[in-house]
């Protein structure tokens, strides 16, 4: 029964997931950007935009200039969720990439990584008041959130220990609509459930910031605007009707 | 000095970061245009019935046309990166005047009318109705932004607050809420051409001036030509440039620089304004009318290149618009970009030697260079990014002997706004204006300690008209701001030139409405 219920809550969860994040991409793919607002100095070729867009990505370049502690606490917590998203992949391939083998104890430091970000960004957002005063009842929520998921993972690989072989068929099982049994392991399951639960507003939160920042004017326009004319099709609809 | 109704802020030896003081600026709010501003533009006269539901359809209206605001008001992780790099924040200390909080007065509604989140858990995300109190912030806020795109530069997304506040300008412009400065100036340009309303008459007078007081002073008969047909290059320039100081002692300059080039060049009377105040108020539509105005002023006189004189926003939409707004440019010399900035023209005449210059000419001077905010951030000169930090200071540096730049967090892209641009340099917005510049008249308080600067040159007709009106709150005198083309025309020496140079003298006029 528990194991129908998770698998349920992972299906509908990925649906949402899915459905949500393709219908923003899409949403921003078909919105035009009628005019070119790269922020200057941009890059004058594509190849540059790729390279500006790359040290955004990997580096937080911006954020960087802006905040040094929050780039730190940011910059750690997005690294370490990198480390333990590739770490995790072990539960969803059979057999286990080799590059996935050896990364698996960088994954579980990237969880200390996690919780130490997390922890400072939330300290920062309670302390500082000027994030105190711009942060809703959410902002803290989802931080909250995470750090719930980071514990509930970490008490499992630390100390408490999974039955990972049972997990690992239960999602592959997932994957295959073989439903398996999965271990009715109370931290596991609030793990499983509070994943499940970041999937589902995924799309719907401020989480989009993951998507957007691909289709942000501003960081991804080359700044080319006197040398290619560069228009919307509803402005060249207007040039017609006046 | 002056009459002031608030406190000119003090200096801080440090600059750190203010404590918030909640609601301290609330009560700055520009005058509300009236119908006949309003009605030329397209907007209604006064506030429309179901002015929510105007509201609310215009907002799904302009998500659906630009993405930067779809993507911006989506992504917004509430990192508080940018919440202390607005100059208006760091000068008000009013937290509304943080980036974030700017546009939160935005996107509190965007969430409530357009998100799953907002619609059903509106107190947890922090959404709410759109109110007449929230029509008010917004009325008082929006008008709080410079659009000089600061907090984009620290922001992990490339955040544009002024993106925001174009789209809730407009948006309060649809519903007949529009601000009487912008638009009356809007106005005036698709009646007359030029912000400042003058005729053509008027400029032929003030052209022709300039001609004599330049002969008279050099010994050259250079020309400022008005309307004439087969001239090579049209300039395009900020009318403050006809007769303000120091204004106008830029445009002596491009004459000189032009004169002692060979190009032959005119000024249009149909086109007679830089400045497109149709970004301002976010109006693609009566930004681009602006725009087509110098397209038919370049047909109309045949000219092969189109030049802009010294304006910040002016040279945004320029660079960056111009050819989505009045292109294609198929019909101009092809050899040029089009358009070209008068500091690149002058720029590339001294790089091929063409221009002479004695330097001890501006031995009175001691210099420093104040970036304007749209020049450094949302443009470009010359063929390499960044050109638009070089180019102007190589032209300050071949024609001063001493030049000092300020703390290098203050310049190029980090530059604070003078407090004035974005269509906020009108007599009702004072307070802000002058608290709006503190970050600047900090760090030129500092080069003026430490290197002894005597004065800052600038190549915006905004900045120059607010440092002009700021300084004396700050203890320095209104002609400590100068142009850069000023600079040049004290500089350079002219073919055929006599030899004395007694600088003339222009009234020092209040011309806000020039920028």
């Amino acid at each position: 029964m528990l194991s129908l219920l998770i698998a349920a809550l992972f299906y509908i969860a990925f649906l949402i997931l899915a459905y949500g994040l393709v219908a923003k991409i899409l949403q921003y793919k078909n919105t035009p950007a009628p005019l070119k607002i790269p922020t200057m100095p941009a890059p004058t070729t594509q190849a540059g935009v790729v390279f500006r867009m790359s040290k955004e990505v990997v580096f937080f370049e911006s954020l960087f200039k802006s905040s040094k502690v929050t780039w730190l606490f940011g910059w750690l917590f997005h690294f370490g969720l990198f480390l333990d998203m590739l770490r995790h992949l072990r539960y969803f391939i059979d057999p286990v990439w080799f590059w996935v083998v050896i990364i698996q104890p960088f994954g579980k430091y990237g969880s200390i990584l996690m919780l130490i970000g997390l922890a400072g960004l939330l300290v920062r957002r309670i302390v500082v008041d000027r994030v105190r005063y711009i942060s809703a009842p959410s902002d803290h929520l989802i931080l909250v959130l995470l750090l719930c998921i980071t514990t509930t993972g970490m008490a499992m690989s630390f100390y408490l220990g999974a039955d990972v072989i049972s997990v690992k068929s239960f999602f592959i099982g997932l994957m295959t609509f073989n439903i398996q049994n999965i271990p009715s392991d109370p931290v596991l399951i609030s793990h499983l459930v509070m994943v499940a639960f970041l999937m589902i507003i995924f799309p719907y939160s401020k989480l989009l910031h993951a998507p957007g920042l691909f289709f942000s004017p501003s960081r991804n326009q080359v700044d080319n605007a006197r040398e290619k004319r560069h228009i919307a099709k509803w402005a060249r609809d207007l040039e017609k009707t006046n | 000095m002056a009459d002031n109704k608030f406190d000119t802020p003090q200096l801080r030896e440090y600059p750190i970061i203010p404590k918030l003081k909640k609601g301290v600026m609330s009560h700055s709010k520009p005058f509300i245009a009236k119908e006949p501003h309003q009605e030329p533009l397209g907007f209604p006269g006064e506030l429309v019935d179901d002015w929510e539901n105007v509201a609310i359809k215009k907002m799904a209206d302009l998500q659906g046309k630009y993405r930067s605001l779809q993507v911006y008001l989506d992504s917004c992780v509430k990192c508080g990166a940018c919440t202390d790099k607005c100059h208006y924040y760091v000068g008000t200390t009013d937290p509304k005047n943080m980036p974030v909080a700017r546009q939160d007065l935005y996107r509190k509604v965007y969430r409530r009318y357009f998100t799953f989140a907002g619609k059903y858990f509106p107190k947890l995300v922090g959404a709410t109705d759109l109110t007449k109190e929230v029509l008010d912030d917004w009325y008082s806020y929006f008008h709080q932004c410079s659009q000089c795109r600061r907090c984009s530069v620290y922001c992990p997304y490339g955040i544009d607050t002024a993106e925001i506040s174009m789209a809730a300008r407009e948006v309060m412009d649809t519903i007949g809420v529009g601000q009487k400065y912008c638009n009356e100036i809007i106005s005036k340009v698709h009646k007359i051409g030029n912000n400042l309303g003058l005729p053509g008459p008027a400029l032929e007078d003030t052209l022709e001036g300039l001609e004599e007081d330049v002969e008279e002073e050099t010994g050259v008969a250079v020309k400022y030509p008005l309307d004439v047909k087969g001239a090579e290059v049209l300039l395009v320039t900020p009318s403050a440039d006809f007769f303000a100081e120091p204004h106008v002692d830029g445009l002596i300059g491009y004459g000189k620089v032009f004169h002692e080039a060979g190009i032959s060049w005119t000024v249009s009377s149909h086109a007679s304004e830089a400045a497109n105040f149709g970004m301002f108020i976010g109006s693609y539509d009566n930004m681009r009318k602006l725009a087509v105005r110098i397209r038919e002023a370049a047909i109309e006189l045949g000219v092969k290149r189109i030049v802009f004189g010294e304006c910040g926003h002016a040279w945004r939409v320029a660079y960056s618009f111009l050819n989505t707004l009045a292109g294609p440019w198929d019909f101009l010399d092809p050899n040029y970009p089009v358009p070209q900035h008068i500091c690149e023209v002058t720029y590339g005449l001294i790089q091929e030697n063409k221009l002479k210059f004695d330097k001890s000419l501006n031995d009175d001077m001691v210099l420093t260079y104040h970036d304007s905010c749209n020049v450094a951030r949302a443009s470009r000169m010359g063929d390499k990014a960044g050109g638009q930090f070089l180019i102007p200071r190589e032209i300050i540096k071949a024609t001063c002997n001493n030049f000092y730049d300020m703390s290098s967090d203050t310049i190029k892209e980090g530059t604070f706004c003078c407090g004035g641009g974005g269509g906020l340099l009108t007599d009702d917005l004072m307070e802000l204006r002058v608290k709006g510049a503190l970050p600047r008249m900090e760090a030129l308080r500092r080069v003026v300690e430490e290197k002894g600067v005597t004065h800052m040159a600038a190549i915006c007709a905004i900045c120059k008209s607010q440092f002009s009106k700021v300084f004396p709150y700050y203890d320095f005198t209104m002609d400590q701001i100068v142009s850069v083309h000023q600079l040049v025309s004290n500089a350079i020496i002219l073919t055929g030139q006599n030899d004395e140079n007694d600088e003339e003298n222009h009234p020092q006029e209040d011309i806000d409405e020039a920028a």
